[in-house]
Protein backbone atom coordinates (compact mmCIF):
# COMPACT_ATOMS: atom_id res chain seq x y z
CA UNK A 1 0.00 0.00 0.00
CA UNK A 2 2.60 2.44 0.98
CA UNK A 3 4.78 1.50 -1.75
CA UNK A 4 1.81 1.63 -4.28
CA UNK A 5 1.62 5.77 -3.09
CA UNK A 6 4.96 6.70 -3.54
CA UNK A 7 5.29 5.28 -6.96
CA UNK A 8 2.57 7.17 -7.58
CA UNK A 9 3.74 9.90 -6.28
CA UNK A 10 7.00 9.32 -8.10
CA UNK A 11 5.11 9.12 -11.32
CA UNK A 12 3.33 13.05 -10.40
CA UNK A 13 6.31 14.07 -9.54
CA UNK A 14 8.57 12.95 -12.85
CA UNK A 15 5.63 14.30 -14.93
CA UNK A 16 5.38 17.60 -13.19
CA UNK A 17 9.15 17.91 -12.93
CA UNK A 18 9.45 17.15 -16.76
CA UNK A 19 6.73 20.23 -17.79
CA UNK A 20 8.50 22.48 -15.82
CA UNK A 21 12.24 21.80 -16.14
CA UNK A 22 12.71 19.08 -18.90
CA UNK A 23 10.36 21.14 -21.47
CA UNK A 24 11.89 24.38 -21.94
CA UNK A 25 15.27 22.51 -22.91
CA UNK A 26 13.38 20.29 -25.45
CA UNK A 27 11.70 23.65 -26.51
CA UNK A 28 15.87 24.89 -26.95
CA UNK A 29 16.80 21.95 -28.75
CA UNK A 30 13.69 21.59 -31.36
CA UNK A 31 14.25 25.36 -32.43
CA UNK A 32 17.55 24.88 -32.79
CA UNK A 33 16.86 22.15 -35.30
CA UNK A 34 14.09 23.92 -37.48
CA UNK A 35 14.48 26.47 -40.57
CA UNK A 36 14.19 30.04 -39.73
CA UNK A 37 10.85 29.90 -41.35
CA UNK A 38 9.37 27.45 -39.06
CA UNK A 39 11.50 28.77 -35.86
CA UNK A 40 9.32 31.92 -36.36
CA UNK A 41 6.16 30.12 -35.28
CA UNK A 42 8.12 29.74 -31.72
CA UNK A 43 5.86 26.75 -31.03
CA UNK A 44 6.39 23.45 -29.63
CA UNK A 45 6.77 21.07 -32.88
CA UNK A 46 8.70 18.57 -34.17
CA UNK A 47 11.34 20.06 -37.07
CA UNK A 48 9.84 19.99 -40.56
CA UNK A 49 13.62 19.70 -41.53
CA UNK A 50 16.77 19.19 -39.84
CA UNK A 51 18.62 22.04 -40.31
CA UNK A 52 21.30 21.74 -36.86
CA UNK A 53 24.57 21.70 -38.12
CA UNK A 54 23.52 24.71 -41.23
CA UNK A 55 22.23 27.25 -38.16
CA UNK A 56 25.93 25.94 -35.68
CA UNK A 57 27.77 26.99 -39.12
CA UNK A 58 25.82 30.37 -39.37
CA UNK A 59 25.77 31.26 -35.43
CA UNK A 60 29.47 30.29 -35.95
CA UNK A 61 30.53 32.29 -38.97
CA UNK A 62 28.20 35.10 -37.94
CA UNK A 63 30.01 39.12 -37.11
CA UNK A 64 33.33 37.78 -38.79
CA UNK A 65 33.26 34.44 -36.50
CA UNK A 66 32.82 35.73 -33.26
CA UNK A 67 31.47 32.68 -31.39
CA UNK A 68 35.11 31.53 -32.16
CA UNK A 69 36.96 34.49 -30.36
CA UNK A 70 34.26 34.46 -27.63
CA UNK A 71 34.77 30.89 -26.96
CA UNK A 72 38.44 31.56 -27.00
CA UNK A 73 37.73 34.80 -24.89
CA UNK A 74 35.73 33.09 -22.26
CA UNK A 75 38.49 30.33 -22.02
CA UNK A 76 41.16 32.03 -21.12
CA UNK A 77 39.53 34.15 -18.76
CA UNK A 78 37.87 31.12 -16.97
CA UNK A 79 40.98 29.37 -16.63
CA UNK A 80 43.66 31.46 -15.69
CA UNK A 81 41.23 33.28 -12.77
CA UNK A 82 40.19 29.95 -11.71
CA UNK A 83 43.47 29.02 -11.60
CA UNK A 84 45.53 32.53 -9.43
CA UNK A 85 41.89 31.65 -7.40
CA UNK A 86 43.04 28.82 -6.28
CA UNK A 87 45.85 29.16 -5.53
CA UNK A 88 45.48 32.44 -3.74
CA UNK A 89 42.49 31.47 -1.93
CA UNK A 90 43.83 28.14 -0.96
CA UNK A 91 47.09 30.39 0.74
CA UNK A 92 44.88 32.86 2.15
CA UNK A 93 42.03 30.19 3.98
CA UNK A 94 45.32 27.97 4.76
CA UNK A 95 47.18 30.65 6.78
CA UNK A 96 43.93 32.30 8.29
CA UNK A 97 42.67 28.73 9.86
CA UNK A 98 46.08 27.66 11.04
CA UNK A 99 47.02 30.93 12.68
CA UNK A 100 45.18 32.75 15.09
CA UNK A 101 46.21 36.82 14.80
CA UNK A 102 44.18 40.03 15.57
CA UNK A 103 43.94 40.19 12.02
CA UNK A 104 41.47 37.25 11.73
CA UNK A 105 38.75 39.41 12.92
CA UNK A 106 39.28 41.88 10.54
CA UNK A 107 40.08 39.84 7.40
CA UNK A 108 36.61 37.85 7.75
CA UNK A 109 34.66 40.93 8.64
CA UNK A 110 36.12 41.33 5.00
CA UNK A 111 35.32 38.25 3.20
CA UNK A 112 31.56 38.93 4.49
CA UNK A 113 31.74 42.10 2.88
CA UNK A 114 32.88 40.87 -0.18
CA UNK A 115 30.29 38.43 0.05
CA UNK A 116 27.60 41.14 0.18
CA UNK A 117 28.54 44.47 -0.51
CA UNK A 118 27.60 45.58 -4.60
CA UNK A 119 30.81 46.07 -6.69
CA UNK A 120 30.76 49.98 -7.27
CA UNK A 121 30.79 49.51 -10.82
CA UNK A 122 32.12 53.33 -12.42
CA UNK A 123 34.39 53.83 -9.99
CA UNK A 124 35.63 50.46 -11.10
CA UNK A 125 35.66 51.12 -14.85
CA UNK A 126 37.59 54.63 -13.52
CA UNK A 127 40.60 52.96 -11.63
CA UNK A 128 40.65 50.40 -14.24
CA UNK A 129 41.19 52.68 -16.64
CA UNK A 130 43.48 54.37 -15.07
CA UNK A 131 45.97 51.13 -14.63
CA UNK A 132 45.53 50.80 -18.49
CA UNK A 133 43.42 47.78 -18.01
CA UNK A 134 39.64 48.36 -18.84
CA UNK A 135 38.70 46.81 -21.61
CA UNK A 136 41.75 44.05 -21.72
CA UNK A 137 41.41 40.54 -20.79
CA UNK A 138 43.86 40.49 -17.44
CA UNK A 139 41.69 43.28 -16.15
CA UNK A 140 38.65 40.91 -16.59
CA UNK A 141 40.65 38.28 -15.25
CA UNK A 142 41.71 40.03 -12.27
CA UNK A 143 38.09 41.34 -11.49
CA UNK A 144 36.60 37.67 -11.42
CA UNK A 145 39.34 36.75 -9.14
CA UNK A 146 38.78 39.91 -6.59
CA UNK A 147 34.76 39.13 -6.94
CA UNK A 148 35.18 35.22 -6.04
CA UNK A 149 38.17 35.58 -3.81
CA UNK A 150 35.84 35.32 -0.46
CA UNK A 151 33.69 32.34 -2.03
CA UNK A 152 36.89 29.86 -2.11
CA UNK A 153 38.54 31.38 0.78
CA UNK A 154 35.56 29.98 2.67
CA UNK A 155 35.72 26.95 0.90
CA UNK A 156 39.19 26.48 1.78
CA UNK A 157 39.18 28.23 5.61
CA UNK A 158 36.63 25.76 6.50
CA UNK A 159 38.27 22.28 5.01
CA UNK A 160 41.99 22.86 6.39
CA UNK A 161 40.12 23.10 9.57
CA UNK A 162 39.65 19.31 9.09
CA UNK A 163 43.11 18.52 7.92
CA UNK A 164 45.15 17.40 11.01
CA UNK A 165 48.20 19.91 12.19
CA UNK A 166 50.62 17.01 12.75
CA UNK A 167 51.04 16.83 9.18
CA UNK A 168 52.44 20.15 8.41
CA UNK A 169 54.51 20.48 11.71
CA UNK A 170 55.87 17.08 11.05
CA UNK A 171 57.31 18.70 7.52
CA UNK A 172 58.64 21.77 9.53
CA UNK A 173 60.23 19.78 11.88
CA UNK A 174 61.58 18.07 9.09
CA UNK A 175 62.95 21.62 8.28
CA UNK A 176 60.73 22.58 4.81
CA UNK A 177 60.20 26.42 4.45
CA UNK A 178 56.66 27.73 4.42
CA UNK A 179 56.60 27.65 1.24
CA UNK A 180 57.99 24.08 0.47
CA UNK A 181 54.96 22.84 3.72
CA UNK A 182 52.60 24.69 1.78
CA UNK A 183 52.57 23.55 -2.25
CA UNK A 184 54.01 20.31 -1.14
CA UNK A 185 52.08 19.34 1.90
CA UNK A 186 49.34 21.10 2.59
CA UNK A 187 48.29 21.83 -1.18
CA UNK A 188 47.91 18.25 -2.47
CA UNK A 189 46.04 17.12 0.34
CA UNK A 190 43.44 20.15 0.07
CA UNK A 191 42.63 18.51 -4.07
CA UNK A 192 38.88 17.64 -2.90
CA UNK A 193 38.17 21.34 -2.00
CA UNK A 194 40.62 22.68 -5.01
CA UNK A 195 38.08 20.35 -7.50
CA UNK A 196 35.16 21.88 -5.82
CA UNK A 197 36.49 25.44 -6.48
CA UNK A 198 37.52 24.75 -9.79
CA UNK A 199 34.38 23.07 -10.81
CA UNK A 200 31.88 25.92 -8.87
CA UNK A 201 34.29 28.96 -10.19
CA UNK A 202 34.67 28.05 -13.63
CA UNK A 203 31.26 27.77 -14.63
CA UNK A 204 30.22 30.91 -12.57
CA UNK A 205 32.88 32.90 -14.42
CA UNK A 206 31.93 31.39 -17.89
CA UNK A 207 28.27 32.10 -17.49
CA UNK A 208 29.05 35.25 -16.29
CA UNK A 209 27.34 38.22 -18.15
CA UNK A 210 27.46 41.33 -16.07
CA UNK A 211 30.77 42.20 -15.25
CA UNK A 212 32.10 41.65 -18.64
CA UNK A 213 29.08 43.54 -20.03
CA UNK A 214 30.47 46.65 -18.24
CA UNK A 215 34.53 45.76 -17.75
CA UNK A 216 35.27 44.34 -21.42
CA UNK A 217 33.41 46.42 -23.82
CA UNK A 218 34.27 45.66 -27.79
CA UNK A 219 33.44 43.12 -30.71
CA UNK A 220 37.53 41.82 -29.81
CA UNK A 221 36.48 41.30 -26.18
CA UNK A 222 33.50 39.41 -26.77
CA UNK A 223 32.89 36.68 -23.85
CA UNK A 224 30.24 33.64 -24.59
CA UNK A 225 27.14 35.21 -22.41
CA UNK A 226 27.63 38.24 -24.52
CA UNK A 227 27.65 36.95 -28.21
CA UNK A 228 24.20 35.60 -26.78
CA UNK A 229 22.96 39.18 -26.13
CA UNK A 230 24.52 40.69 -28.90
CA UNK A 231 23.01 37.84 -31.32
CA UNK A 232 19.44 38.80 -29.44
CA UNK A 233 18.95 41.91 -31.57
CA UNK A 234 20.25 40.88 -34.90
CA UNK A 235 18.53 37.89 -35.17
CA UNK A 236 15.32 39.22 -33.89
CA UNK A 237 13.58 37.30 -36.15
CA UNK A 238 16.02 34.77 -36.78
CA UNK A 239 14.99 32.80 -33.79
CA UNK A 240 16.63 29.29 -35.06
CA UNK A 241 20.00 30.90 -34.94
CA UNK A 242 19.27 32.24 -31.38
CA UNK A 243 18.76 29.22 -30.15
CA UNK A 244 21.03 27.02 -31.72
CA UNK A 245 23.52 29.78 -29.60
CA UNK A 246 21.91 29.04 -26.63
CA UNK A 247 22.10 25.24 -27.16
CA UNK A 248 26.05 25.70 -27.93
CA UNK A 249 26.82 27.99 -24.77
CA UNK A 250 24.88 25.43 -22.87
CA UNK A 251 27.50 22.77 -23.51
CA UNK A 252 30.34 23.29 -21.37
CA UNK A 253 28.24 23.71 -18.32
CA UNK A 254 26.29 20.39 -19.46
CA UNK A 255 29.47 18.45 -19.51
CA UNK A 256 30.50 19.79 -16.36
CA UNK A 257 27.11 18.77 -14.71
CA UNK A 258 27.43 15.26 -16.28
CA UNK A 259 31.22 14.59 -14.93
CA UNK A 260 31.16 16.80 -11.66
CA UNK A 261 27.90 17.05 -10.40
CA UNK A 262 28.59 15.60 -6.71
CA UNK A 263 31.53 17.83 -6.63
CA UNK A 264 29.36 21.11 -7.37
CA UNK A 265 26.40 20.13 -5.01
CA UNK A 266 29.35 19.63 -2.39
CA UNK A 267 30.77 22.96 -3.13
CA UNK A 268 27.55 25.00 -2.94
CA UNK A 269 26.10 23.41 0.06
CA UNK A 270 29.37 23.46 1.67
CA UNK A 271 30.00 27.17 0.85
CA UNK A 272 26.19 28.21 1.53
CA UNK A 273 26.05 26.44 5.13
CA UNK A 274 29.23 27.62 6.54
CA UNK A 275 29.09 30.62 5.44
CA UNK B 1 45.17 50.52 2.39
CA UNK B 2 43.85 47.77 3.55
CA UNK B 3 46.77 45.28 1.68
CA UNK B 4 49.46 47.02 4.12
CA UNK B 5 47.12 45.90 7.20
CA UNK B 6 46.06 42.10 5.83
CA UNK B 7 49.71 41.74 4.64
CA UNK B 8 50.95 42.49 8.17
CA UNK B 9 54.20 44.38 8.94
CA UNK B 10 54.13 43.64 12.52
CA UNK B 11 55.71 46.16 14.77
CA UNK B 12 59.55 45.24 16.10
CA UNK B 13 58.72 42.95 19.16
CA UNK B 14 56.78 40.88 17.32
CA UNK B 15 59.02 40.71 13.93
CA UNK B 16 61.24 37.51 15.65
CA UNK B 17 58.12 35.27 16.32
CA UNK B 18 56.22 36.17 13.06
CA UNK B 19 59.87 34.74 11.28
CA UNK B 20 59.62 31.70 12.63
CA UNK B 21 55.80 30.87 12.16
CA UNK B 22 55.46 28.34 9.25
CA UNK B 23 52.15 30.23 8.89
CA UNK B 24 53.65 33.53 7.46
CA UNK B 25 51.83 36.21 7.09
CA UNK B 26 52.73 37.85 3.52
CA UNK B 27 50.71 34.75 2.22
CA UNK B 28 47.60 37.05 2.25
CA UNK B 29 49.52 39.70 0.00
CA UNK B 30 48.46 38.63 -3.25
CA UNK B 31 44.75 37.84 -2.27
CA UNK B 32 44.75 40.72 -0.47
CA UNK B 33 46.17 43.37 -3.09
CA UNK B 34 44.26 42.19 -5.91
CA UNK B 35 41.06 42.24 -3.52
CA UNK B 36 41.69 45.99 -2.13
CA UNK B 37 42.80 47.23 -5.36
CA UNK B 38 40.01 45.95 -7.74
CA UNK B 39 37.17 45.74 -4.48
CA UNK B 40 37.98 47.53 -1.76
CA UNK B 41 39.23 50.95 -3.38
CA UNK B 42 36.70 50.99 -5.74
CA UNK B 43 33.84 50.89 -3.12
CA UNK B 44 35.47 53.24 -1.12
CA UNK B 45 35.74 55.31 -3.78
CA UNK B 46 32.31 54.94 -4.86
CA UNK B 47 31.13 57.23 -1.29
CA UNK B 48 32.68 60.26 -2.69
CA UNK B 49 31.53 59.98 -6.09
CA UNK B 50 28.02 59.51 -5.14
CA UNK B 51 28.39 63.01 -3.86
CA UNK B 52 29.43 64.12 -7.26
CA UNK B 53 28.44 65.30 -11.06
CA UNK B 54 31.05 63.10 -12.87
CA UNK B 55 32.32 62.80 -16.35
CA UNK B 56 35.24 59.93 -15.11
CA UNK B 57 37.55 62.60 -16.25
CA UNK B 58 35.90 65.36 -14.18
CA UNK B 59 33.70 65.58 -11.05
CA UNK B 60 31.76 68.91 -9.72
CA UNK B 61 30.94 68.09 -5.51
CA UNK B 62 27.18 68.27 -5.46
CA UNK B 63 26.57 66.80 -2.03
CA UNK B 64 23.64 64.82 -1.67
CA UNK B 65 22.08 65.84 -5.03
CA UNK B 66 21.71 62.49 -6.24
CA UNK B 67 20.50 60.63 -3.27
CA UNK B 68 17.95 63.44 -3.51
CA UNK B 69 17.05 62.56 -6.86
CA UNK B 70 16.86 58.75 -6.37
CA UNK B 71 13.87 59.83 -3.58
CA UNK B 72 12.59 62.22 -5.72
CA UNK B 73 12.48 60.91 -9.34
CA UNK B 74 9.07 58.22 -9.40
CA UNK B 75 10.77 56.05 -11.59
CA UNK B 76 13.96 55.89 -9.39
CA UNK B 77 11.92 55.49 -6.30
CA UNK B 78 9.88 52.85 -8.06
CA UNK B 79 13.25 51.23 -8.88
CA UNK B 80 14.48 50.84 -5.21
CA UNK B 81 10.51 49.43 -4.39
CA UNK B 82 10.87 46.46 -7.26
CA UNK B 83 13.97 45.70 -5.51
CA UNK B 84 12.26 44.62 -2.40
CA UNK B 85 9.85 42.85 -3.87
CA UNK B 86 12.12 40.88 -6.18
CA UNK B 87 14.02 39.76 -3.35
CA UNK B 88 11.15 38.89 -0.94
CA UNK B 89 9.15 37.14 -3.86
CA UNK B 90 12.36 34.86 -4.99
CA UNK B 91 13.51 34.19 -1.45
CA UNK B 92 10.26 33.48 0.09
CA UNK B 93 9.13 31.14 -3.15
CA UNK B 94 12.61 29.39 -3.02
CA UNK B 95 12.45 28.45 0.83
CA UNK B 96 8.63 27.09 0.03
CA UNK B 97 9.15 25.42 -3.38
CA UNK B 98 12.89 24.15 -2.40
CA UNK B 99 12.17 22.53 0.85
CA UNK B 100 8.85 20.85 -0.24
CA UNK B 101 10.72 19.69 -3.54
CA UNK B 102 14.09 18.59 -0.64
CA UNK B 103 11.22 16.99 1.41
CA UNK B 104 10.43 14.69 -1.42
CA UNK B 105 13.48 13.96 -3.09
CA UNK B 106 14.28 12.67 0.42
CA UNK B 107 11.89 9.99 0.91
CA UNK B 108 11.69 6.75 -0.69
CA UNK B 109 10.55 8.22 -4.27
CA UNK B 110 11.25 6.80 -7.52
CA UNK B 111 13.21 8.45 -9.92
CA UNK B 112 15.46 10.38 -7.39
CA UNK B 113 18.85 10.46 -9.45
CA UNK B 114 16.62 11.95 -12.52
CA UNK B 115 14.49 14.05 -10.15
CA UNK B 116 17.92 15.79 -8.87
CA UNK B 117 19.39 16.57 -11.67
CA UNK B 118 16.09 17.98 -13.68
CA UNK B 119 15.92 20.25 -10.36
CA UNK B 120 19.24 21.29 -10.06
CA UNK B 121 20.47 21.70 -13.63
CA UNK B 122 18.86 25.03 -14.57
CA UNK B 123 21.11 26.34 -11.56
CA UNK B 124 24.22 25.79 -13.95
CA UNK B 125 23.04 27.13 -17.30
CA UNK B 126 23.33 30.63 -18.63
CA UNK B 127 21.31 33.24 -16.95
CA UNK B 128 20.71 34.88 -20.02
CA UNK B 129 19.98 31.89 -22.11
CA UNK B 130 17.22 31.21 -19.66
CA UNK B 131 15.80 34.48 -19.48
CA UNK B 132 15.94 34.88 -23.36
CA UNK B 133 14.03 31.09 -23.58
CA UNK B 134 11.29 32.17 -21.50
CA UNK B 135 11.04 35.91 -22.95
CA UNK B 136 9.93 33.86 -26.26
CA UNK B 137 8.03 31.68 -23.91
CA UNK B 138 6.38 34.20 -22.65
CA UNK B 139 5.04 35.91 -25.62
CA UNK B 140 1.44 37.07 -24.72
CA UNK B 141 -0.16 35.64 -27.95
CA UNK B 142 2.32 33.36 -29.89
CA UNK B 143 4.38 32.16 -26.53
CA UNK B 144 3.95 28.35 -25.94
CA UNK B 145 2.79 28.97 -21.60
CA UNK B 146 -0.28 31.26 -23.34
CA UNK B 147 -0.99 28.59 -26.45
CA UNK B 148 -1.30 26.09 -23.77
CA UNK B 149 -3.42 27.86 -21.51
CA UNK B 150 -5.62 28.33 -24.32
CA UNK B 151 -5.81 24.62 -25.33
CA UNK B 152 -7.50 24.35 -21.84
CA UNK B 153 -9.99 28.23 -22.45
CA UNK B 154 -7.37 30.07 -20.34
CA UNK B 155 -6.96 33.66 -21.45
CA UNK B 156 -2.95 33.50 -20.83
CA UNK B 157 -1.71 37.24 -19.69
CA UNK B 158 0.58 39.15 -20.87
CA UNK B 159 3.16 38.04 -18.78
CA UNK B 160 6.25 40.57 -19.42
CA UNK B 161 4.04 43.20 -21.37
CA UNK B 162 1.87 43.77 -18.38
CA UNK B 163 3.34 46.52 -16.01
CA UNK B 164 2.01 44.87 -13.06
CA UNK B 165 2.70 41.14 -13.54
CA UNK B 166 6.05 41.66 -15.57
CA UNK B 167 8.23 41.90 -12.06
CA UNK B 168 6.79 38.91 -11.14
CA UNK B 169 7.07 37.27 -14.33
CA UNK B 170 10.85 37.43 -14.28
CA UNK B 171 10.89 36.39 -10.36
CA UNK B 172 9.25 33.41 -11.32
CA UNK B 173 11.67 32.47 -13.93
CA UNK B 174 14.32 33.43 -11.59
CA UNK B 175 12.75 30.70 -8.70
CA UNK B 176 12.59 28.76 -11.69
CA UNK B 177 16.51 29.02 -12.49
CA UNK B 178 17.93 29.51 -8.68
CA UNK B 179 15.21 26.59 -6.70
CA UNK B 180 17.48 23.63 -7.38
CA UNK B 181 20.53 25.70 -5.33
CA UNK B 182 17.70 26.06 -2.46
CA UNK B 183 16.78 22.50 -2.95
CA UNK B 184 20.57 20.87 -2.71
CA UNK B 185 20.99 23.37 0.54
CA UNK B 186 17.82 21.78 2.15
CA UNK B 187 18.73 18.15 1.63
CA UNK B 188 22.01 18.31 3.15
CA UNK B 189 20.24 20.22 5.82
CA UNK B 190 17.40 17.39 5.88
CA UNK B 191 20.18 14.31 5.90
CA UNK B 192 21.82 15.52 9.03
CA UNK B 193 18.70 15.18 11.40
CA UNK B 194 19.35 12.56 13.24
CA UNK B 195 16.78 9.76 12.77
CA UNK B 196 16.19 9.49 16.22
CA UNK B 197 13.56 12.82 16.36
CA UNK B 198 11.49 10.90 13.64
CA UNK B 199 11.88 7.79 15.39
CA UNK B 200 10.50 9.26 18.78
CA UNK B 201 7.69 11.11 16.96
CA UNK B 202 6.74 7.54 15.35
CA UNK B 203 6.35 5.76 18.75
CA UNK B 204 3.77 9.13 19.75
CA UNK B 205 2.09 8.35 16.93
CA UNK B 206 2.93 11.59 14.66
CA UNK B 207 1.24 11.90 11.54
CA UNK B 208 3.41 12.81 8.39
CA UNK B 209 2.37 16.47 8.52
CA UNK B 210 2.98 16.43 12.22
CA UNK B 211 6.08 14.84 11.81
CA UNK B 212 6.86 17.91 9.20
CA UNK B 213 5.78 20.55 11.34
CA UNK B 214 7.09 20.09 14.85
CA UNK B 215 10.00 17.70 13.42
CA UNK B 216 11.44 18.77 9.80
CA UNK B 217 10.66 22.29 9.74
CA UNK B 218 12.35 23.30 13.42
CA UNK B 219 14.97 21.21 12.52
CA UNK B 220 15.93 22.45 8.79
CA UNK B 221 16.27 26.23 10.39
CA UNK B 222 19.98 26.64 9.55
CA UNK B 223 19.33 25.47 6.44
CA UNK B 224 16.49 27.59 5.88
CA UNK B 225 18.45 30.85 7.12
CA UNK B 226 20.87 29.71 4.34
CA UNK B 227 18.61 30.01 1.63
CA UNK B 228 17.04 32.98 2.62
CA UNK B 229 20.46 34.91 3.16
CA UNK B 230 21.39 33.83 0.11
CA UNK B 231 18.51 34.24 -2.10
CA UNK B 232 17.66 37.49 -1.02
CA UNK B 233 21.24 38.65 -1.28
CA UNK B 234 21.29 37.81 -5.12
CA UNK B 235 17.55 38.88 -5.39
CA UNK B 236 18.29 42.31 -4.40
CA UNK B 237 21.51 42.41 -6.68
CA UNK B 238 20.08 40.64 -9.54
CA UNK B 239 20.74 42.49 -12.96
CA UNK B 240 21.26 39.51 -15.86
CA UNK B 241 17.89 38.06 -15.64
CA UNK B 242 15.67 41.34 -15.69
CA UNK B 243 17.86 42.46 -18.27
CA UNK B 244 17.82 39.91 -21.02
CA UNK B 245 13.94 39.53 -19.79
CA UNK B 246 12.23 43.10 -20.00
CA UNK B 247 15.05 45.50 -20.14
CA UNK B 248 13.02 47.00 -16.80
CA UNK B 249 10.49 47.53 -18.67
CA UNK B 250 7.11 47.68 -20.19
CA UNK B 251 8.28 51.52 -18.73
CA UNK B 252 9.74 51.44 -15.76
CA UNK B 253 7.20 48.65 -14.44
CA UNK B 254 10.05 45.95 -13.67
CA UNK B 255 13.36 48.17 -13.20
CA UNK B 256 15.66 47.15 -10.03
CA UNK B 257 17.87 49.20 -8.76
CA UNK B 258 20.98 47.04 -10.63
CA UNK B 259 19.18 47.99 -13.76
CA UNK B 260 18.99 51.52 -13.17
CA UNK B 261 22.57 51.84 -12.25
CA UNK B 262 23.56 50.80 -15.63
CA UNK B 263 21.12 52.44 -17.21
CA UNK B 264 22.26 55.12 -15.57
CA UNK B 265 25.67 54.25 -16.49
CA UNK B 266 24.78 53.88 -20.15
CA UNK B 267 23.49 57.58 -20.24
CA UNK B 268 26.61 58.79 -18.98
CA UNK B 269 24.88 59.90 -15.58
CA UNK B 270 28.09 58.48 -13.77
CA UNK B 271 27.68 60.22 -10.31
CA UNK B 272 23.95 58.66 -10.22
CA UNK B 273 24.76 55.58 -11.08
CA UNK B 274 27.50 55.35 -8.61
CA UNK B 275 24.95 56.70 -6.02
CA UNK B 276 22.40 53.79 -6.70
CA UNK B 277 25.48 51.68 -6.02
CA UNK B 278 25.80 53.15 -2.71
CA UNK B 279 21.85 52.96 -1.94
CA UNK B 280 22.02 49.27 -2.74
CA UNK B 281 24.48 48.64 -0.48
CA UNK B 282 22.71 50.68 1.81
CA UNK B 283 19.62 48.60 1.36
CA UNK B 284 21.28 45.27 1.28
CA UNK B 285 23.16 46.27 4.83
CA UNK B 286 19.37 47.40 6.17
CA UNK B 287 17.90 44.79 5.47
CA UNK B 288 19.80 41.93 5.59
CA UNK B 289 22.38 42.24 8.60
CA UNK B 290 19.20 42.69 10.75
CA UNK B 291 17.34 39.58 8.70
CA UNK B 292 20.74 37.39 9.61
CA UNK B 293 20.45 38.74 13.14
CA UNK B 294 16.55 37.58 13.20
CA UNK B 295 17.26 34.13 11.91
CA UNK B 296 20.53 33.28 14.02
CA UNK B 297 18.42 34.65 16.95
CA UNK B 298 15.71 31.71 16.46
CA UNK B 299 18.22 29.30 15.88
CA UNK B 300 19.95 29.91 19.27
CA UNK B 301 16.36 29.43 21.17
CA UNK B 302 16.43 25.64 20.02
Amino acid sequence: MKKRTSILGGAAAIAATFVVFVIPFIFIILMAFKDRQQSALRDFSWPTGFHFWENVVEVVKTRNWMMITAFINSSIITVVSVTLLVIFAAMVGYVLARRKTRWNGLIEFLILAGLMVPPAVVPTIWLLQGLKLFGTLHGMILIEVAYNLPFSIILYRAFVATIPRDLDEAAIIDGARPLDVFFRVVLPLLWPVTVTNIVVQSVGIFNDFTNPLYYLPGNANATVQLTLYNFQSQFSTAYNLLFTNILLITIPPLLVFMFFNRQIVAGMTAGAVKG
Amino acid sequence: MSASTMAGSPNQTETRAIKRTPYPGWFFTPAAIIYSVLFLAPTFASLYFSLTRWTLFDSEFIGLENFAQFLREPFLIKGLINTVIYAAVTSGLKVVVGLLLAVMLTSQIVGRGYLRSVVFFPVLVSTVGVGITFTVLMHPTQGMINETLALFGIAGPGWLTDPNLALYSVALVDVWKGVGLATVIYIAGLVAIPQDYYEAARIDGATPWQNFWYVTLPLCRPATSTVITLSFIGGLRTFDLIWAMSKGGPGFASDTIASVIYKQYQAGFYGLSTAGNVVLFILIALLVVPLTMFLNRKQGHE
